[in-house]
């Protein structure tokens, strides 16, 4: 295992012909370059971890020509940014790896769910689709990406509540299965994949499925953004080998006074100091490469606060646990907080948060005890009166 | 300027007369108007055949579809941990100040609004807020001053 | 066995079904009753309450029973501690988000939330309550909508929309400001709201019921100088015994009226009697129409539809403003009876019309918008004075103290108290129709409609759409213009399917020669007054019970009805004539959509 921060990079490289790569990769068979993908073990790169390759693959055999590629440039969990800076700096390894899916599954349209608040690279966006198009044509891919904007809500991130919003409804995340792969935009079978993970595709081709899976530990393969922020003298993105420990993780990038990690964002895991040398990460933890770095400066009954606020706004409000369990969770800590309620009831608490993550309908709710539940359980004398 | 109904209409030309084309559709009149008025959403509704309420049911989920009358400039001051970790607080006095409103308010000329919104994406250069498209981030209250004093002298 | 069944466990039960099958109904299939609050066998399936989760072995999270198709192999939990524990946490959740004084609300002990908190154990201050500040909605004449007591289900939003296609009610806002909405919030007077009261049976809790009079009606009887009468409708006598303690498709029409009297009703009559009427009136109506088309060659709309029905009637305005013409101009029989008891009636009794109260017991929430028309004042006053649900006479009597079960069986009063069985099955879907052809045939050809014992069955039933088709021979001198014609009919229920056929009209495409229209699914003994619950199973009860009350009566149509000749006789002159034209027939609005 590796534990030492292995820096790479390979998603902002600036070296490496994009159009090369994906002239390479249209040297497979449609199926093999199904079959490398899932060869390579590439995970999706949003925060849930399907294997990529697998659902291209479920995605192609379905009956019918109708299908759709979504890519979902939502990217609303609080600590992330490493979305925006790819369709920033390389927007054409996104294009090019759906290309490449276009070409894998023989799906004809695209779109990119672009988030409301990054409206302001639509231009820059629309400028280099217009570019891919004419390029395309040369490799005879008959496929077109048009832009979908958001506006402003954090669950149109999963992909079936991404969906509802395209289809011109209210954000709500479906009843699964189906699964979009059977039954996505418009009813028909469709491919929703992160920025990232389009993007990532074209390092496998670049490096082949063999190499690729070299990188990173035993199931999280390849290298993987951060997005780091926080208590930090290097916030930003940076493209790091999975499978560091946290404990590396922050002598490299935290500020010497690190009280605590939330890895994954707020539906993310926050590692206290005494966990540092045993959390792995990218391991039991989402992929979605947020990392917050808290000083002991920072009261984490305020850090928790803030998320439970998050939720209990942005909880599309259709399930009850989800709902009705935000808004308790964080009327609850503020009840303990003012003595109001005594400090068992966040035992209470951290048990309602339990029944969130068996009850609610998607993974906004389900996740909601991960923050909670480390966050009070390592940080409980903040918490209390 | 045409009128909201001639408007609508050219936008349901350009992006058709289906469901799927709600979002699209409201987001431009929010781009144009500010804001979604009753009598647009009842347009929006009639020429999408769909009730006015399943309007108002998808508009109102989306921060971004403001259903009240707003300013021609919508402040949204990002509230996530890392902004208000460096300063977002201060960031909001100092608007509040200049504006002398407070959030959710539309100053009285109705040129501004003030809200505060979720992670804008800028966590590692916070504190961050959006001006209606714009992205201003590393905000300090000298900053703010600036960048205000810009939109204040603009004429409409 | 074919590939199209599936083989799950649960609860240690093996169990076969089709595939595609909920975990749910699989589940049912074997007798294991799972607890449910946003399914609705009507409804499209929700799955956002979370209440009916159960253990899928092999799965970290629960699942929703109502929303996972059984799939092949699974084994289920539908009680285990994990279950039972989650299951109370939730339904604590919607306790802390809910207004739980109980003992005022009017679904007290008919509430869904309640049952189950109580079945649960569940803890009112298990949790803070977060409960949101919210003001009663009574604007409307027929629906009070009260957020506090909703459990944003959205039962009532897909009620809405899926069977009446009128989308009056929207899930707005997201995450804790989550609510069951309107168009801007804007009170339910003001919004396209076709106050059929669907969304009522279809709520789970008090966050929508009826707007309730009965309160008035006593005060009324109270009052020695009020003349108070009641006219019950068809479809409450085979539902008001829901309310009383009876299985569904009760028939308790003698008690029924035996109680209203004792209640102190001045007099209790029948709405049948102005159902005959309106069948006198709508089948003169029709072939008028069809003789003008036929041999005057008048432009005149056709086919004509009923309108019996506020709710369909409010939705045809407000949908369709440009196809009024179709409908007849007949009024509902509710409102016919208003008009002739504060004219006609009032004559025989000798009773100043000003003290008389005119009550109609409805299975609708629509009625009472209907009476508060203002249209609807041609005998010089407000023709109806209030309109009762089922539910709320079944609380009169409750409240009243008395023995329902133990009631002899009374009488309608005579005068517009007789009754055919025609009249009886306007609380059934296709019902209109039946005793419309009955009548018509009869009077077309003088002879009964060719149908054994006169049953039209192709009229009958809850399918969506019925058509039929009856041809005409051997018609009497007058209507010899009808010989050989195949008169076609269609019977739609439920404003999605009214659509389906107001779409055909908008198209030209339409066959028919008469459609029966009625706003609720199954007719009136579907409607939004009646007793909760009402489902498919509880609908065909109350149809059967409607047919066999029909079977019973010694006259089956309208036009012999004795009372309804005595009625031409001495006011009304004759179908159509003035005095009906003034009396029962009316002119419909234009509304917007929007």
């Amino acid at each position: 295992m590796n534990t030492n921060i292995n820096k790479l990079e390979y998603i902002f490289s600036k070296d490496c012909d994009d159009n090369q790569v994906l002239a390479k990769a249209l040297s497979f068979s449609n199926d093999e370059v199904i079959e490398e993908l899932i060869k390579s073990g590439l995970r999706g790169r949003g925060g849930a971890g399907f294997p990529a390759g697998l659902k291209w693959k479920f995605t192609a055999t379905q009956p019918g020509d109708e299908k759709y590629i979504i890519c979902n440039a939502d990217e609303g969990e609080p600590g992330t940014f490493k979305d925006r800076e790819i369709l920033t700096q390389v927007p054409k390894k996104v294009l090019n790896g759906m290309a490449l899916c276009a070409y894998g599954t023989g799906i004809k349209k695209g779109y990119i769910y672009l988030r409301g608040e990054y409206k302001y690279l639509v231009s820059h966006l629309q400028k280099n689709i217009d570019e891919f198009h004419e390029e395309i044509k040369k490799y005879g891919i008959d496929f077109n990406i048009d832009i979908f904007l958001g506006s402003g809500a954090y669950v149109c991130g999963e992909e079936t509540a991404l969906i509802e919003s395209m289809e011109g409804k209210r954000g709500e995340p479906r009843n699964k299965p189906p699964y979009p792969n059977t039954v996505g935009y418009l009813g028909k079978p469709t491919i929703v994949n992160n920025v990232e993970t389009f993007a990532s595709t074209m390092i496998v081709f670049r490096l082949g499925a063999e190499n690729y899976k070299k990188l990173g530990t035993q199931d999280q393969h390849g290298s993987k953004l951060f997005s780091i922020s926080g208590d930090s003298p290097k916030e930003g993105v940076h493209e790091i080998e999975l499978g560091m420990s946290v404990e590396d993780f922050v002598r490299e990038f935290g500020d010497g006074d690190t009280k605590a990690v939330q890895v994954g964002g707020v539906s993310g895991f926050c590692i206290p100091r005494k966990g540092f040398k045993n959390a792995i990460i990218g391991e039991g933890n989402p992929t979605g490469g947020s990392t917050m770095i808290f000083n002991s400066s920072r009261s984490m009954y305020n850090v928790l606060h803030n998320f439970l606020d998050f939720f209990a706004e942005e909880s599309c409000g259709q399930c009850t646990p989800c709902r009705v369990g935000c808004q308790q969770l964080l009327k609850g800590i503020e009840a303990v907080k003012s003595g109001e309620k005594p400090k068992e009831y966040l035992d209470q608490l951290i048990k309602l948060s339990k029944t969130m993550q068996i009850t609610s309908k998607c993974g906004l709710g389900q996740s909601v005890t991960n923050s909670f539940t480390s966050i009070v359980e390592n940080f409980r004398e903040e918490m209390i009166y | 300027m045409n009128s909201t109904k001639e408007f609508i209409k050219e936008l349901s030309e350009k992006y058709g007369k289906e469901r799927k084309s709600l979002m699209p559709i409201l987001q431009k009149i929010v781009e144009r108007n500010s804001y979604l008025s009753v009598d647009a959403m009842r347009e929006v509704a009639q020429i999408l055949d769909i009730s006015a309420a399943e309007v108002y049911g998808t508009a109102s989920f989306f921060s971004f579809l403001d259903t009240q009358a707003r300013g021609k400039y919508k402040i949204r001051v990002c509230k996530s941990i890392t902004c208000d970790m460096k300063g977002k607080s201060e960031i909001l006095k100092t608007i509040e100040n200049i504006l002398k409103i407070k959030v959710g308010e539309t100053s009285k000329e109705g040129k501004f609004s003030l809200l505060e919104t979720n992670c804008l994406g800028w966590c590692h250069k916070g504190p961050a807020m959006l001006i209606n498209d714009e992205v201003y981030t590393e905000l300090t209250p000298e900053k703010i001053r600036n960048v205000l004093s810009e939109y204040i002298r603009e004429r409409k | 066995m074919t590939n199209n069944n599936i083989t799950l466990t649960i609860d240690g039960t093996t169990v076969t079904v089709e595939k595609g099958t909920s975990v749910l109904d699989a589940a049912k299939k074997v007798d294991i009753k799972i607890p449910t609050l946003c399914h609705h066998e009507d409804l499209c399936v929700a799955g956002n309450c979370r209440v009916c989760v159960v253990e899928e072995i092999g799965k970290k999270t629960l699942t929703a029973s109502c929303a996972t198709p059984a799939t092949e192999g699974m084994n289920i939990l539908t009680s285990s501690p994990k279950v039972r524990r989650a299951r109370k946490d939730v339904m604590a959740l919607l306790v802390s988000e809910h207004n739980t004084q109980c003992t005022t609300c009017y679904r007290n002990r008919n509430c869904e939330l309640q049952t189950l908190a109580s079945e649960y154990n569940v803890d009112n201050n298990i949790y803070l309550s977060v409960l949101k500040d919210s003001t009663i909605d009574k604007s409307s004449w027929s629906i009070e909508k009260d957020d506090s007591k909703c459990i944003r289900c959205q039962r009532c939003v897909r009620t809405c929309a899926e069977i009446q296609h009128v989308n009056a009610l929207s899930v707005t806002e997201k995450g804790r400001d989550m609510r069951v909405s309107t168009f801007m919030h804007f009170p339910l007077n003001e919004i396209v709201c076709t106050n059929c009261g669907q969304c009522i049976i279809h709520c789970p809790t008090g966050a929508l019921t009826e707007r309730r009079y009965y309160d008035d009606i006593w005060e009324a009887i109270d009052n020695p100088e009020k003349h108070v009468v009641i006219n019950t409708a068809p479809s409450v006598r085979v539902a008001l015994g829901e309310m009383l303690g009876y299985e569904p498709g009760k028939i308790v029409t003698g008690k029924m009226v035996t109680a209203l009297k004792k209640i102190g009703f001045d007099s209790v009559l029948d709405t049948d009697f102005t159902a005959d009427l309106t069948i006198m009136e709508e089948g003169s109506e029709l072939l008028d129409r069809l003789k003008r088309a036929l041999v005057d060659k008048e432009q005149v709309a056709l086919p004509m539809i009923t309108s019996c029905s506020p709710g369909w009637v409010k939705f045809i305005e407000h949908m369709y403003p440009e196809h009024l013409e179709h409908l007849s101009s007949c009024k509902s029989p509710q409102q016919m009876f208003g008009a002739v008891v504060k004219t006609y009636y009032a004559e025989k009794k000798g009773i100043d019309p000003k003290n008389i109260v005119c009550v109609a017991g409805m299975p609708c929430a629509a009625k009472k918008y209907e009476a508060n028309r203002p249209e609807m004042r041609d005998s010089g006053y407000q023709d109806v004075d209030a309109g009762l649900t089922t539910r709320e006479i079944g609380h009169m009597i409750k409240q009243s103290g008395l023995k329902f079960e133990d009631l002899e069986d009374g009488e309608f009063d005579s005068h517009m108290g007789v009754s055919t069985g025609a009249g009886v099955i306007f609380g059934a879907t296709g019902g209109v129709m039946e005793a419309a052809l009955r009548t018509a045939y009869f009077i077309i050809t003088g002879r009964p409609v060719p149908f054994k014992n006169l049953n039209i069955l192709p009229v009958r039933g809850l399918e969506s759409i019925k058509e039929a088709t009856v041809k005409l021979e051997n018609c009497l001198p007058e209507y010899k213009f009808l010989e050989g014609v195949e008169l076609k009919v269609a019977i739609a229920h439920g404003l999605t399917n009214a659509r389906v056929i107001m779409d055909q009209i908008v198209d030209g495409k339409s066959p028919y020669h008469f459609i029966e229209i009625m706003a609720c699914p199954g007719g009136c003994i579907g409607g939004g007054g009646q007793p909760i619950p009402t489902t498919d199973e509880v609908r065909k009860k109350r149809m059967d019970a409607i047919y066999e009350e029909d079977m019973g009566k010694p006259i089956r149509m309208s036009h012999e009805n004795p009372n309804i000749a005595q009625i031409y006789k001495e006011f009304l002159e004759k179908p159509l004539g003035e005095k009906s034209h003034h009396l029962l027939h009316t002119k419909y609005r234009k509304r917007k959509r929007y």
